[in-house]
């Protein structure tokens, strides 16, 4: 063999292994500067009344986001009451039912409404929920994530039904069992993994959502005693603590981010391991 | 012996591909029936039509008339599901349900169906499992995965689940085709058992198979139904010259 063609594929090969190790390092980079940063800079204002405390009137010192955090929860739950069933219902019938020109519509508005920008899926709320109602609402936020997640949920719960191999719903429906009952007893139960890992991954996505909870859940400085009372989140705290001229709202600012870093990054990971855990049983 | 199914004037279309045409046949209770011919001859296709599996493909048309009985099974007052708990099926390849146990794919028609009784499971998966000659192996290890099994015996569990909720005809889609020869012997000795009870409808790559299997051999070709008749007749002395080229190997 050529020695000289043979140090040239050796080279090139050096070359292209150090390029796409530095184009790895560069995906890794910004995760690292973000966990850095708000880890420095939030740190030091967690502590247990963070978690309990509802935000100090200006002036006083301490407070926390307890407000903030459990209405990012409650918000996001009933967002999850509404659209997990709603997407995992469609995903099943365009998977299972649908047929032709309707299935192929939904899921084109599928993949449309999961491309809107949050802010107009915000407005909407507004539009339909805020000013028929004369005030935003816990509602209205709630609706507006739900918009959010069911695209979402759909097209991931989509993927996961295709999936299952047609010879367990043959098995099934050979037996007597109703298609209805096949759907949710076999296709549903065999992808049911997948199904929660792409739910989980809903629910990370939204719980970040700042833009449409503006102008419908608006936000709040007290608890909220209504869901139809304005309430607060944890991701509209952040952003109105950080644009306030004070320093100690800054500092809870970026508390808050913190945990809201925390929270997505232990959903994704709960979603790889609920992943994985499908192979290995 | 009396007249299980009866194919009246059976056309089967997928879109513009006329797969089965004009096939008439009567299939006698308690008997086998094999159905025999190369690959894409439309005898999956006749099989699947008995208990309307093709209602799930979309461009699939299926029509003249499948008498179960008394019953006009493509009429449009019949429930398909109906349909398929006096027809059961088998499939080629084994396909127990894999997050069961044994014990679960036995009733699993019970319990998708949601009406198992308290007390009947026992007595269910003892009765179904003897029948198919699989209790002695399993019965100490009922709560284990199906997907342990062999493929014969996945494929033994499979007929089990079928008897299980009490059919009347059994079909089978080649159902030792993806089996050793051992247990594809187990399976012809039990279909051998199982026509005392059902009628059984087999569909076979393997000629020997059914001459060994079946009390009568339907022989399609391309779409259509060339012969059907006793299957030592069948065998030995067809009448048609299709038939015989292809059971004696010329082509196909």
């Amino acid at each position: 063999m050529n020695l000289k063609s043979l140090i040239a594929r050796h080279t090139v090969n050096i070359v292209a292994t150090l390029l796409m190790g530095a184009a790895t390092l560069l995906v890794l980079f910004p995760l690292g500067i973000i966990f850095y940063h708000i880890i420095k800079t939030g740190f030091s204002t967690i502590n247990p009344e963070f978690f309990i405390h509802i935000p100090k009137p200006t002036g006083e010192t301490g407070g926390g986001m307890a407000n903030g955090m459990a209405g990012s929860a409650i918000m996001i739950g009933m967002a999850s009451l509404v659209g997990v069933p709603v997407g995992i219902f469609g995903a099943i019938y365009l998977t299972e039912y649908g047929i032709g020109r309707l299935a192929t519509t939904i899921r084109f508005c599928a993949d449309v409404l999961s491309g809107i920008p949050s802010i107009i899926t915000g407005m909407v709320a507004y539009a339909l929920i805020v000013v028929p109602l004369r005030g935003f609402s816990a509602l209205a936020g709630s609706f507006a994530l739900a918009l959010i997640m069911i695209p979402i949920v759909l097209r991931t719960t989509e993927e996961q039904l295709k999936m299952v191999p047609v010879s367990l719903r043959e098995a099934s429906l050979a037996l007597g069992v109703p298609l209805w009952r096949t759907s949710l007893k076999v296709t549903l139960r065999s992808a049911l993994t997948g199904v929660i890992t792409g739910i989980l991954l809903a629910v990370a996505r939204v719980s970040g959502e700042t833009a449409p909870l503006l102008f419908t859940a608006l936000g709040n400085q007290f608890w909220s005693r209504k869901l139809t009372e304005p309430m607060a989140a944890l991701p509209l705290q952040i952003f109105n603590f950080a644009i306030s001229p004070y320093e100690d709202w800054h500092r809870l600012a970026w508390a808050g981010a913190l945990v809201l870093g925390v929270l997505m990054f232990g959903l994704s990971l709960a979603a790889r391991w609920v992943g994985r855990s499908k192979h290995a049983g | 012996m009396s007249t299980k199914l009866k194919l009246d004037h059976l056309n089967i279309h997928f879109g513009a591909n006329h797969a089965v045409k004009d096939t008439s046949m009567d299939i006698a209770e308690n008997s086998v029936t094999a159905i025999i011919g190369p690959s894409g001859c439309g005898k999956s296709t006749v099989l699947r039509s008995i208990n309307r599996m093709h209602d799930m493909t979309p461009a699939a048309r299926v029509t003249g008339r499948i008498m179960l009985d008394d019953t006009d099974i493509y009429d449009r007052s019949v429930d398909p599901v109906a349909i398929r708990r006096r027809v059961g099926m088998v499939f080629q390849k084994p396909n127990p349900f894999p997050a069961m146990s044994i014990y679960d794919n036995v009733i699993a028609g019970y319990k998708l169906n949601g009406v198992l009784k308290r007390g009947d499971a026992d007595e269910i998966v003892e009765s179904s499992l003897k029948r198919v000659a699989l209790w002695d192996e399993v019965k100490d290890r009922l709560r284990q995965s199906a997907v342990e099994l062999s493929g014969g015996q996945q494929q033994r569990l499979c007929i089990a689940r079928t008897v299980a909720v009490k059919p009347e005809v059994i079909l089978m889609d080649e159902p030792a085709s993806a089996l050793d020869p051992i247990s594809t012997l187990k399976i012809e000795e039990l279909i051998e058992e199982l026509k005392e009870r059902y009628t059984i409808v087999i569909v076979t790559h393997n000629m020997q198979q059914a001459a060994r299997v079946s009390d009568v051999t339907a022989f399609f070709y391309i779409g259509e139904l060339i012969e059907m008749g006793e299957t030592r007749k069948i065998f030995t002395n067809p009448e048609k010259k299709q038939t015989e080229d292809y059971i004696t190997g010329r082509f196909g």
